[in-house]
């Protein structure tokens, strides 16, 4: 994307990021991004599969209202991406 | 009753407009307040703030009344404000007053708040309707739309399509716009927002739609109006969806469909109150100008349970002007009702009736110029999704009504839709729609999920503390 942009539109001059691990792959993070921002902002923007009929899922509300955004940080299951603030060394696995 | 925290006078749920007036209001007058909030910064949806990691010269670029924000949020005096946490459930405590029981942080541990009274100020969430394709990765609501790039200064995609209904997708579709998204087209399903007759009750709202129209010609967005996203295409993402003409009850035209590529697509068809804490308390639900279920209150803000106060979305959705004076008024109302003087005492209490009637009248007439009309049932085929969570295709809700399901109850007992993770926030509505009734206010006997063991543990305080 080149010329307009949010950073531009807001001016911000975001601290130095960090990363996570998404299975595995590193994900860039501004401090304080959700891990589903921090997802779609490297693209990917589908990370579950539904129970049923394996239907790809990634964020939908994105204010914790739908629950199509689940994750596993760190161990703990089924927290909401949308929600969830990344922090440096995190594990993200997604099912 | 659980013990474990100082006890406040005024408890507030939710940080938007609304809960942050009100909060103010009452700590300014000496009055102990919580204000509790979901979220890692105040603002709730309508003022979400990007991270302090972005140090934002211009955070106010992405709001309309960014500076009303700013006295809120200074105007909050010694309230103190308690974010991360989710409230999942209300009790009255033995002895008078309420046990606010919260999960804290990112990663969930259990407290608990104990309050006098409480405000809920929970605001709404984007109302989505099913459409085949409504699943696919790529399509979001509005309102998600918006909070990406609000909340994490992340633009939701490259081209964009946004569609539904009413005007709040012209600020979605123009914030995505100056943020650096081609936004290919703004559809609304019913007419295009026409400001003449609502300019003459409420010339500020006027202003701020026109100056929508000159930022969606300076991004060459085009805005359509009876127009609907019929359905959404890809091979696992979105690539592409179409476009009908409809007409006045949303039924497609024959042969005026359009395909149009895009990466996403922002949807919305209106707000739906959060209500789950006011029903939990037993709060008399009423229904919005639109019939959707809203908390009755009185002209104070009163619910119809002591000591309970509701404004903002969660009496009907009226937006943040509106909001933002209801919580003014609750939190006056709270503050008289704590020394025992007539609320309506109040000298700036004409005033602000006044005020308030003009704005509500204006969202009263908003909401019934944007319903949801029944045509979109035409978009559905036997394999769209009505319920995303349990994977409830339409056909399956059509069998259950064949079967003799004829009540929104009995399609949930058949073909299990509302009944996962999401409890039915999201197809809810749709299902109620489909079986012919009028929305119903929500059953859920807790409002966020909890882990079994954080119930357990709150049992064992408050049995310890009964011991
Ligand atoms: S996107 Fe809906 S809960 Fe996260």
């Amino acid at each position: 994307m080149t010329g307009a942009s949010p950073y531009r539109l807001v001016g911000a001059r975001p601290e130095p990021g960090f990363e996570i691990r998404v299975d595995g792959r590193p994900v860039p993070v501004v401090p304080g991004q959700t891990v589903g921002a921090a997802l779609h902002a490297a693209g990917i923007r589908t990370w579950r599969t539904t129970r049923f009929d394996g239907r790809r899922r990634g964020l939908f509300c994105g204010i914790g209202v739908c629950f199509d955004c689940l994750v596993t940080v760190n161990g703990e299951e089924n927290l909401r991406a949308c929600l969830t603030e990344a922090r440096p060394g995190d594990e993200v696995t997604t099912s | 009753m659980t013990r474990s925290e100082v006890a406040y006078d005024l408890a507030v749920v939710g940080a938007g407009p609304a809960g942050l007036a009100a909060a103010g209001v009452a700590a300014r007058a000496g009055l102990r307040v919580a204000l509790l909030d979901a979220g890692a910064r105040v603002g709730g949806q309508y003022f979400r703030q990007p991270p302090d990691g972005f140090h934002a010269t211009r955070p106010g670029a992405l709001h309309h009344g960014y500076a009303r924000f700013v006295r809120l949020r200074d105007g909050l005096g010694d309230t103190d404000v308690l974010l991360g946490h989710r409230v999942w459930a209300i009790e009255p405590a033995v002895g008078g007053g309420f046990a606010v029981h919260c999960l804290k942080g990112g990663r969930e541990r259990a407290a608990t708040v104990a309050a006098t009274r409480l405000l809920i100020a929970t605001g709404a969430h984007d109302r989505v309707l099913p459409f085949p394709g409504w699943d696919l990765p790529g399509v979001m609501t509005a309102g998600g739309a918006q909070a990406l790039l609000k909340g994490n200064l992340v633009v939701a995609g490259r081209r964009v399509v946004v569609a539904g209904t009413g005007p709040f997708l012209l600020p979605v579709a123009t914030s995505l716009a100056a943020a650096g998204a081609r936004v290919v087209g703004v559809f609304e399903a019913g007419g295009r927002f026409t400001l003449a007759p609502r300019a003459l009750t409420r010339p500020g709202k006027a202003a701020e739609a026109l100056g929508y129209g000159r930022l969606l010609a300076r991004h060459r967005v085009p805005y359509k109006g009876g127009r609907a996203v019929v359905a959404a295409h890809g091979d696992g993402e979105l690539t592409h969806v179409t476009v009908a003409r409809v007409d006045a009850e949303w039924r497609p035209y024959q042969g005026g469909h359009e395909t149009i590529r895009c990466d996403t697509l922002a949807v919305g068809y209106g707000f739906t109150p959060q209500l789950d804490l006011v029903a939990q308390l037993g709060c008399e639900i009423g229904a919005d100008a639109a019939g959707v279920p809203a908390a009755r209150v009185d002209r104070h803000m009163r619910t119809s349970a002591p000591g309970v106060y509701a404004a903002g979305e969660t009496t009907g959705v009226g937006g943040a002007d509106l909001a933002a004076l209801e919580g003014e008024i609750a939190g006056r109302a709270v503050v008289a009702d704590a020394r025992g003087v007539p609320a309506a005492a109040h000298p700036a209490a004409v005033r602000t009736e006044a005020r308030r009637r003009r704005l509500a009248a204006f969202a009263d007439a908003l909401l019934r110029s944007y319903p949801v009309r029944d045509g979109w049932t035409s978009w559905l085929r036997d394999d769209t999704l009505i319920c995303r969570c349990e994977e409830v295709p339409y056909g399956r809700v059509k069998e259950a009504r064949d079967l003799g399901a004829a009540d929104a109850r009995s399609i949930k007992l058949l073909a299990r839709p509302g009944m996962g993770w999401c409890q039915g926030r999201i197809c809810g509505e749709a299902v109620a729609r489909l079986a012919g009734e009028a929305p119903g206010p929500p059953r859920r006997p807790i409002a966020q999920p909890v882990r079994l063991g954080d119930l357990a543990a709150m049992n064992e305080r408050t049995s310890d503390d009964d011991a």
